[in-house]
């Protein structure tokens, strides 16, 4: 194209290439020359307003680390020690806004102030170095190679096969050990995933009120609730396995299948109770509680990862990456005609695993 | 210059002699202060990471000295009184002591916690720099498999970190650990009873996961960094391509004082952030999710964001279980729970060998790429991270369903197609971009800068102006490591041998990736006319002359 | 007329006649059905079940049938009970605007709290069901603020969130937030299960359980948020969100800012040049 007679204007950004600011300097200095610096910056006027802006704002952040301490003394948190009647959480919002508005001005203070004085106090100097050739020279790594051989060829493991592989075979049960020390972390699975605490005549009750329930009290199709073996409301362990929906279904709405896994019977509508059908919380993906029932569509939904089964059929899996239907806990009435359970689930309930069959 | 600006203070004067006598340090030091570290925006987000990580030290040192590690119950009595009279665990309890008990207590958990998340987010996007400029290369692929391992185990460390209060939401997903890894085959049940000490919940999990994230895992983090910050010390940091940056040297600011100055001005900001986060942003307020019972669960479940993409996976995945012989073999599961990222965690670690058997390139690389210039490396990083996002995007499907009004199953639908049509096609888009931007700039080394007049030439057709390009932009556009063509398979050494790794299907499958990596615009001969673009047929060859091939890189081989 | 005639090419003149138009029609629709108590309902005991059963006629019928048996669009309100129609009245779900996935809450102009117990009292009388709670029915004082949070966690979390912020739910549902909730309709909707929610009836959570869970829904969304905002009370996502965008995109200006080229300010003449 055409030079133009005028001089080229810019400086004008092209995206892509450095930014038109002057480099401090010109070319890197030869490395490992002394360079005169000067501790002076150029402009000595642009540098003592610069030297100003930055004391002020060390003086800020003075005060606002003063304000952190001194709010730490005065606002105080926790029903103990704020005045009667206070709320402990404002108690606790006024203090962290406290301390931590007082911290933050004092950081963000110190951190302007550092940032115009590198950038404004200090002489703009720009050095070079040298970067030396990673590899070594030939001759160091020659000389290495023979020493390294020849210290191996004293120390014997080279020339002495019976030394090495017996000293390898010595070591060997003893780096395992570590492992081997590890087996008391924990039980051996056995069974205990196969099986939950539900048994023959032991009640529901229901989580948080732990009382049992009468069909009579799940009266309303659409109903659901969450229940547990009476007795187990403290066993975290049981629970995880233990926990049960129980959904209310109108007359003609429920189509339990007969299913068999294998040769065990694993759901029935004779497991069901005046339409009431139970089936277990425990989500068959990774085990999270599978809560969400939506009563229009009878689907039962796992927040954690959309699993999604259909409590009107057997709670077979419609989507999501769950790959079993969720087991059904066969159901009795006790001689009162409270619901409990008329045996365990029989299969396992919760995620699968290697040995489940 | 003036002597008193330059004498050394008398008192430091005897420490330094004293040490001195002892450690003989002077001419060691003094190549210390002398060390340049280059300038670059994008080289300071390593030390976000550097930084966010002693913070979680010392506010973690602090949560320690109040924080109860156990899962025996008591009833709580404490200061949050909607909850008065719950049974919950120990571990639970002191934290809800910490929030509202302990004057700046919530404030130390909320820098702790938003510290992780940004331990996290630094250390992706110093990854994402470094790969795309091309600074995992020769001599730095270890450095590159430390930070893998230092990605690892912050995701590890951070798991363990949010689980410890025992709360609701964390307690989800130690069960969804739990479920995952026991449908390991074969010793995945044993794996677990092992970790927990028996049955889900168990009562050891918290105090286990307790001694690895305070002690283990950050010993281990903290001998990785060291490991990484020495190596990169060592070796030097990688600069940017720039007039006067050449393979052999590194220039910028000296050590003492400049990199001490702006490192004091960057950890004040780091510090500064993250306490703004607290102070302003809530972040796993455990009040509110309640103690873990396993028979709870929140909609919205998602896991801190570093652990998202796992997530997303075992939402986004179909059933599928393979029975067989009394077994059961979960793929729903462990596909996504491990698969996922054992995957992404091996390719990203292969990487760097990967791309040196494809182009045959065993020369030292201390300038970074320019992303453009390598366009292959670009379009795969952009695949990835768009694979990384639907991943991300899934794992929080049910919250964009439920913000835009999208029904549930569609979310999923669109993550299970954008997972496989997404990636490749910003492989290719990118590529193209990449390529594009080459003959861009190929073309301003020809033609010059446009400057914005325009001109009407006396036969009415309008010209915009153009100035030549200056030295420091011509250095930055001729930046290009030209590549050796890899040995063929007719290539024979001097005894007749032809080259090994040409041969067989290895070998073609080196030659298709070796002609997708070099393929590029060339650099144009200084003025000389119109430059040609080579590999793909594309453009015009000008009167039987080949086009030139510059470059201002020396190359050590 | 001869006024209006020669007006006729006025500008405002077609929006005169639209105007003109919309009265007369809605005159004579008013003097031809009648505002008020229809003649034509029977005889009723109480006068709150004949308001009620008008203001039925004009305003529900077309979907759920003269008598509220129910027609192809909406499902029969015999036995649904007061306290239902109480909830989908008095948070504008009902009348529904149009046939969707599902109804959302919407601000309630048209009907008075009274209206809306007479519609209420006549499908009552209809087939019964679940009455309208009293305020001591709802209140909170006194109520156990831990077990609501358990019943809470268990029972209703899993859907409308930890703090009740609402979720999603399958074919384009959710679960509301619960932010404007009333005690009243927290506790209606519990007892009749409104649409997709199951019904927590009280043979399954009892009255006074109720009145716990209504207790901590207030509690919890009137409670302060001690760590500052509160970013939407949905979780990680949102902290996630802020990490990256607020806290990275930050601290990548302030590099940008550590790192840029300085323009030095040299007094005399520079001894650089680009």
């Amino acid at each position: 194209m055409s030079e133009t007679p005028e001089e080229p204007t810019g400086p004008r950004r092209v995206i892509g290439t450095p930014s038109p600011a002057p480099k401090a300097v010109d070319t890197p200095t030869e490395p490992g020359q002394a360079v005169a610096f000067s501790a002076e910056p150029e402009d000595t006027r642009h540098a003592k307003n610069a030297e100003r802006v930055v004391a002020v704002l060390f003086i800020i952040a003075f005060f606002a680390g003063c304000g952190f301490i001194a709010a730490y003394v005065g606002l105080e948190v926790g029903i103990s020690t704020i005045p009667k009647g206070a709320n402990p959480v404002v108690a606790a919002l006024r203090s962290n806004l406290a301390l931590g508005t007082a911290l933050s001005v004092a950081l963000l203070a110190l951190g302007t102030g550092s940032m115009i004085w590198v950038r404004h106090l200090t002489p703009n100097i720009e050095i070079a170095e040298e970067r030396h050739d990673l590899r070594s020279e030939p001759e160091d790594r020659k000389a290495f190679k023979r020493e390294f051989a020849e210290g191996a060829a004293i120390s014997q493991v080279t020339r002495r096969p019976l030394v090495r592989r017996t000293l390898l075979l010595a070591t060997a049960p003893l780096a395992l050990a570590p492992l081997v020390l590890l087996r008391d972390l924990g039980p051996l699975p056995q069974t205990d995933l196969r099986y939950t605490v539900w048994k023959k005549g032991l009640r529901a009750v229901t989580l948080g009120g732990l009382r049992p329930l009468r069909p009579a009290d799940i009266s309303t199709p659409g109903s659901m609730i969450t229940v547990i073996p009476e007795g187990y409301q403290d066993d975290q362990d049981a629970l995880a396995k233990a926990g049960v929906i129980l959904i209310k279904f109108a007359p003609g709405e429920l189509h339990i299948p007969t299913n068999h896994d294998g040769g065990t019977l694993v759901s029935t509508m004779n497991w069901t109770i005046d339409n009431i059908v139970a089936y277990s919380k425990i989500c068959t993906h990774v085990g999270c509680p599978v809560a969400l029932y939506e009563q229009t569509t009878h689907h039962i939904l796992c927040p954690c990862h959309q699993s999604t089964f259909d409590a009107a059929n057997g709670a077979n899996v419609i989507f999501g990456p769950a790959a079993r239907a969720l087991p059904q806990l066969p159901l009795m009435l006790t001689s009162e005609g409270y619901l409990a359970a008329a045996s365990d689930f029989t299969q396992p309930v919760g995620p699968s695993f290697w040995e489940r069959g | 210059m003036s002597d008193d600006a330059v004498k050394m203070p008398p008192a430091l004067d005897g420490v330094g002699g004293w040490l001195d006598d002892r450690f003989h340090g002077a001419k060691g030091v003094r190549v210390l202060m002398r060390k340049v570290f280059p300038d670059h925006w994008s080289f300071m987000l390593g030390e976000i990471a550097l930084w966010s990580f002693v913070i979680l030290l010392l506010t973690g040192t602090y949560l320690a000295l109040f924080f109860q590690p156990s899962m025996a119950d008591v009833v709580y009595h404490g200061s949050y009184t909607k909850l008065d009279g719950i049974t919950m665990s120990q571990a639970y309890e002191s934290t809800l002591n910490i929030s509202f008990d302990i004057r700046g207590g919530l404030l130390m958990r909320q820098i702790h916690h938003w510290a992780a998340i940004m331990f996290m987010v630094a250390i992706m996007a110093h990854m994402i720099r470094v790969f795309f400029t091309g600074a995992y290369r020769k001599p730095r692929e270890i450095n590159w498999l430390i930070g893998i391992g230092l990605f690892t185990l912050g995701m590890i460390e951070g798991l363990f970190g949010y689980s410890l209060p025992d709360d609701q939401l964390s307690g989800a997903g130690l069960r969804i650990l739990f479920g995952v890894f026991e449908g390991i085959p074969i010793v995945g049940t044993y794996l677990m009873f092992f970790l927990f000490g028996g049955q889900f919940p168990g009562t050891d999990i918290i105090p286990r996961m307790y001694i690895l994230h305070v002690f283990l895992i950050p010993g281990l983090i903290l001998a990785l960094v060291t490991a990484h910050l020495f190596i990169m010390f060592h070796q030097k940091h990688t600069q940017m391509p720039m007039l006067g940056n050449t393979e052999k040297n590194v220039v910028g600011q000296p050590f003492w004082p400049y990199f001490l100055l702006k490192g004091q001005a960057w950890f004040f900001f780091i510090f500064g952030t993250l306490v703004v986060l607290a102070t302003f942003a809530q972040i796993n307020p455990i009040w509110l999710y309640g103690p873990y019972t396993p028979l709870a669960i929140s909609s919205a479940s998602q896991p801190d964001f570093y652990m998202g993409i796992l997530e997303g996976a075992l939402r986004m995945m179909p059933s599928w279980e393979i029975n067989f012989l009394g077994h059961t073999l979960s793929l729903s599961v462990l596909i996504p729970g491990l698969g996922i990222i054992g995957l992404f965690f091996t390719l990203a670690g292969l990487w760097p060998f990967f791309e040196q058997w494809a182009t045959g390139d065993k020369s030292f690389h201390h300038i970074n790429d320019r992303p453009r210039n390598a366009p292959v490396r670009t379009g795969v990083g952009v695949g990835v991270i768009c694979w990384y996002l639907i991943l991300l995007l899934e794992g929080a499907n049910d919250v964009i369903a439920d913000r835009f009004d999208i029904p549930l199953y569609t979310v999923t639908w669109i993550a299970r197609v954008a997972f496989f049509v997404v990636p490749v096609g910003a492989y290719f888009v990118t590529k193209r971009i990449c390529l594009a931007l080459q003959r861009k700039d190929a073309n301003m080394l020809v033609h010059g800068v446009e400057i914005g007049i325009i001109r009407q030439l006396p036969d009415g057709e309008f010209i915009e102006e153009e100035r030549p390009v200056t030295a420091e932009e011509r250095a930055v556009l001729e930046a290009k490591h030209v590549f050796k063509p890899l040995p063929t398979e007719d290539q024979v050494d001097e005894n007749g041998v032809p080259a090994p790794a040409a041969r067989g299907p290895l070998g073609y499958a080196r030659k298709l990736a070796n002609r997708a990596f070099t393929e590029t615009v060339a650099i144009p001969d200084h003025g000389d006319g119109h430059g040609a673009v080579e590999g793909n047929g594309h453009g015009e060859i000008e009167g039987g002359e080949h086009a030139a091939i510059g470059g201002s890189q020396e190359e050590q081989q | 007329m001869s006024s209006i005639i020669s007006r006729r090419r006025h500008p405002a003149a077609g929006y005169a006649a639209i105007a003109g138009g919309l009265v007369a029609a809605g005159v004579l629709y008013s003097t031809f059905t009648g505002g008020g108590a229809s003649a034509a309902a029977p005889a009723q005991d109480s006068t709150q079940v004949a308001q009620g059963h008008s203001l039925f006629e004009t305003s529900c019928s077309s979907c759920h049938g003269l008598n509220a048996q129910g027609t192809a669009q909406a499902p029969s309100l015999i036995g649904a009970g007061a306290a239902a129609v109480d909830f989908q009245m008095s948070t504008g779900r009902m009348p529904a605007k149009e046939l969707s996935a599902e109804n959302d809450r919407k601000p309630q102009t048209e009907f008075t709290q009274a209206q809306i117990y007479d519609i209420a009292a006549y499908i009552a009388s209809l087939g019964g069901g679940p009455a309208i709670p009293s305020s001591e029915m709802v209140s909170t004082n006194g109520a156990d603020t831990a077990l609501g949070s358990e019943l809470f966690s268990t029972n209703c979390a899993q859907c409308h969130g930890f703090a009740g912020a609402g979720g999603a739910l399958t074919y384009g549902k959710s679960a509301p937030s619960l932010n404007a909730s009333t005690p009243t309709q927290i506790y209606e909707a519990m007892l009749t299960g409104p649409e997709a929610m199951p019904v927590f009836g009280d043979g399954t959570v009892t009255p006074a359980e109720k009145r716990d869970i209504i207790a901590y829904v207030i509690d919890t969304r009137n409670e302060a948020n001690p760590g500052g905002f509160s970013l939407g009370r949905t979780g990680t996502v949102t902290e996630g969100l802020l990490g990256w965008i607020g806290g990275l995109g930050f601290l990548v200006l302030i590099a940008m800012w550590l790192t840029a080229k300085r323009r030095d300010h040299v007094k005399g003449e520079s001894e650089q040049h680009s």
